[in-house]
């Protein structure tokens, strides 16, 4: 009996002495919050803040994702400024209502940016234009001097899922694009995908840029093995004339590709020799295939190599001065720094270890120069000054500061939540300002009021001008920012209103006298002058069948004296800037009266700018 | 009288120093700027035009701030009052102004050369008038326009004066009206050939004194100081 006591008693001190030593779980994970101090919250007020009248710093340009439009930030306010129309119709500027914009966009109301590339002098942003890429095989390109989408590129041959795309090379001669998901060509072709891993092609292009225009063209591909071709850069300095790609699913498998694809340890970084594959182009080697000439690596030999790297890598990001060629497995805990200088060595001494359909492949250990332990989930890469690297961490949820060269790991910064790809201060130039870094975050988690289920993303700033990091601003943003890119403000010099000399539109009136309706057959052209506060002319009668063409001239040479030209029950809303002239034709289907009115509050008698459509019905 | 006359006539006769011929030529130097500078500057303000609209008035046209932008549209601001627009075509002191002003010169000119203390009088007095009636010009100008209203303009405001010189609040608007460079060199005009006129009148009297001529003494006491 005395036994049995003494056992339970043992037993009860042995539980009481577990659970005190165990102890209760806590409410949060330990390094959830970082309580900060009074003084942080005064610093970052002070730091981010503003004034009213006064401009930010930095223009952040970030992209829209699935949104179709890029997005312009102030930084260190992180206001919202503007949003740039580019792959979808956007009724608050008019966008894809005018005849013009509306052959750019096409077919498609939609699009997918994800890689934002301002334009380049000597690797260093020039201000001039940005490039972003879409999921349908295009490529837009917006000029800064008056934040206008100006031409849309494709949907290009052969590229089928053009994720990896838009990165610049250093003089802005070409933009890249790849196939994220490779499809035979060219495209049209149907073949069962059964045999994936033999007739479906991955496929690079080099579009050409024109240097006094920015105008794009297709200029060359390279068809590569089918590998889901993800995420690139263009080299500088000493890796100037190379681009480079990651991969997943160098398997090449199909079905459940989460499982699939994840099968080998190594997938691929490929380094493109542009210079060589712009020379084999002018040189007429390769295959005209979808209305563009490709190479195939085969027949030009030195043209691609294959570097190895950690298991389905995302990005891949070339350092200030060129050198190393940072990427990583989205899954590891490691990123690695490849040294360009050994990759061109290897290449010399043929230190390959295989081939992928004819592309040698480089020895690992051979190109490498680190592993650096920066944490789970590495993604994305940016620079700083003084050989500061930020990489942001997607399974970690933060973003990681480390040194090139010593490979030290200095700091990390928990993200709200699951960073994408950051953003530094022109972190992917020649020369990165440091300062800022702003983690652009897949969840925002109820960070926000609550809007509901839909919610948006966050965009986080960082201060990164001192030892340690600090968060700084939570911002949210529409779906969905990827990568974005921030230039000095005074790098951009854009103009507030058209000058009226350059406006070359052949309908285009500046005088009240002039505008009015001419009629052609059935087709009928009114020529309208919108000024504060009238159209001329305010009332317009058709027939019904008629097909008119509307040309507004807004002859305002005032900054901000937007005139909206809104045709009601036609589905019709431009936009005029300043001097500028918008064209559209409408057919005129419907018989009855139908008001025009300014839709962008223009003055103080802006209800008072209307007019009349009067459509007579066709007689019967 | 007759002796008040001669008087006078001797010294209008009298000659001019070189200093006071000096500023004449100064004077008609001090012209010079009117054709490159404007006479008079109006600047508006607003909340929604906080760097102001300007408007630049030569003696030969108007000039517009922010590249001729601003006459526009004060122009266009003035069409919902009912005013009638500045348009150049409404000023027909363009086409006198610049003549007038190189005839003051030569005028001015002839003062240095023939150097007499009549030609300097002259100077002032056409001086004086063209300044006289250019500001009164202006000012019935300004006057017209603030009362020539557009009966069917959509805001009806009473009919006012814009300000001549200094400034003054009309609707929303705060208006400075001040001289510009032109007519600060103007200024500078009236200013020499004034001096002009006192050293030379007194270097003339003075001149009589230690020379009296026996015809015509000027009594001690009378000079003209």
């Amino acid at each position: 009996m005395a036994d049995t006591r003494k056992t339970i008693a043992a037993a009860i001190a042995a539980t009481l002495g577990v659970a005190i030593f165990v102890g209760c779980p806590p409410r949060e994970p330990k390094n959830a919050r970082r309580p900060a101090a009074a003084s942080d919250i005064a610093v970052a007020a002070e730091k981010t803040y503003v004034p009213p009248g006064d401009l930010d710093e930095y223009y952040m340009f970030s992209s829209g994702g699935h949104s179709g439009q890029v997005f312009i930030y102030g930084l260190p306010s992180m206001r919202h400024i503007t949003t740039i129309p580019v792959f979808a119709p956007y009724p608050a500027t008019g966008y894809g209502f005018d005849d013009e914009t509306k052959a750019m966009l096409g077919n498609l109301t939609w699009g997918d940016v994800h890689h934002p590339a301002l334009s380049e002098t000597n690797g260093d942003y020039d201000g001039r234009w940005l490039f972003v890429n879409e999921m349908n095989g295009r490529m837009a390109r917006i000029d800064l001097r008056d934040f206008k989408t100006r031409q849309i590129l494709g949907p290009v041959p052969n590229i089928s899922g053009n994720h990896g795309s838009t990165f610049i090379t250093p003089n802005s001669e070409y933009v890249i694009m790849s196939s994220r998901f490779p499809v035979p060509i060219p495209k049209g072709t149907a073949v069962s995908v059964d045999r994936f891993a033999t007739d479906y092609k991955g496929v690079a292009a080099g579009i050409k840029i024109d240097p006094k225009t920015g105008q794009m063209s297709l200029g060359w591909q390279v068809v590569l093995p089918p590998f889901d071709w993800d995420l690139g850069d263009a080299g500088k300095k000493i890796s100037d004339g190379w681009f480079f790609l990651t991969c997943y699913n160098s398997e090449r498998a199909t079905g459940k590709l989460e499982v699939t694809a994840s099968q080998r340890d190594r997938d691929y970084i490929a380094a493109i020799d542009w210079r060589a594959a712009e020379k084999a182009a002018a040189e007429g080697k390769g295959d005209q295939i979808g209305g563009v000439k490709v190479l195939d690596p085969r027949k030009v030999p030195g043209l691609v190599y294959l570097m190895p790297c950690g298991k389905s890598p995302h990005g891949v990001d070339v350092s200030p001065d060129g050198k190393y060629v940072v990427g990583s497995g989205k899954l590891q805990g490691v990123t690695t720094a490849f040294n360009f200088e050994k990759v061109l060595t290897a290449i010399k001494n043929k230190d390959f270890t295989g081939e992928e359909d004819g592309i040698p492949v480089l020895k690992y250990e051979s190109i490498k120069d680190a592993e650096v332990p920066v944490g789970l989930g590495p993604l994305h890469t940016q620079f700083g000054p003084d050989g500061v690297a930020y990489t942001s961490l997607f399974v970690d949820s933060a973003l990681v500061k480390w040194k090139l060269g010593t490979w030290e790991v200095l700091d990390k910064v928990p993200m709200s939540y699951s960073t994408g790809h950051l953003a530094a201060a022109e972190g992917d130039t020649v020369s990165p300002d440091g300062k800022w870094l702003v983690g652009l975050n897949k969840l925002s988690h109820g960070r926000h009021l609550s809007v509901g289920p839909s919610q948006p993303e966050s965009s986080q700033l960082v201060d990164v001008s001192g030892d340690k990091m600090k968060l700084v601003y939570d911002a949210f943003t529409e779906p969905e920012p990827h990568y974005a890119q921030i230039i000095k403000a005074d790098k951009i010099k854009p103009i507030e209103v058209y000058p009226k000399e350059e406006n070359k539109n052949p309908l285009a009136v500046w005088d009240v006298k002039d505008a009015g309706m001419t009629r052609n057959g059935n087709e009928v052209v009114v020529k309208i002058v919108a000024v504060r506060s009238s159209f001329t002319p305010s009332a317009v009668e058709v027939n019904q069948g008629d097909t008119v063409k509307f040309a507004i001239t807004n002859i305002e040479q005032t900054t901000d004296e937007l005139h909206g030209f809104a045709l009601l029950d036609y589905n019709l809303n431009l936009v005029i800037d300043p001097g500028e002239t918008k064209v559209v034709t409408v057919k005129a289907t419907k018989p009855g009266v139908f008001p025009y009115y300014c839709t962008n509050f223009c003055s103080a008698l802006h209800q008072e700018m209307q007019g009349y459509l009067v459509v007579k019905p066709a007689k019967q | 009288m007759k002796p008040l006359f001669d008087r006078s006539h001797r010294l209008l006769a009298a000659p001019i120093g070189g200093g006071a011929r000096a500023l004449a030529l100064a004077a008609a130097l001090l012209v010079l700027p009117t054709y490159a500078f404007p006479l008079w500057n109006l600047t508006m303000f607003a909340p929604q035009y906080s760097g102001g609209l300007r408007l630049d008035i030569y003696s030969y046209k108007l000039q517009g701030g922010n590249k001729g932008q601003d006459l526009k549209e004060i122009n266009l601001l003035n069409h919902y009052i009912g005013m009638r627009d500045l348009a150049p075509d409404d000023f027909r002191e363009f086409q006198w102004m610049p003549f007038v002003l190189g005839v003051l010169a030569l005028v001015f000119l002839r003062a240095a050369a023939v150097g007499r203390v009549l030609d300097v009088v002259d100077s002032i007095v056409l001086f004086t008038y063209f300044g006289a009636f250019s500001l009164w010009s202006f000012a019935y100008k300004m006057y017209r326009y603030g009362h020539d209203l557009a009966p069917t303009a959509p805001v009806k405001v009473d009919p006012f004066m814009p300000p001549l010189l200094g400034g003054q609040q009309l609707a929303n608007f705060e208006v400075y009206s001040y001289p510009a460079l032109g007519s600060y060199a103007l200024f500078l005009v009236g200013l020499v050939l004034a001096i002009a006129l006192v050293i030379s009148v007194r270097s003339a009297i003075r001149r009589e004194r230690a020379a009296p001529s026996p015809s015509a003494a000027l009594p001690a006491g009378t000079a003209l100081r």
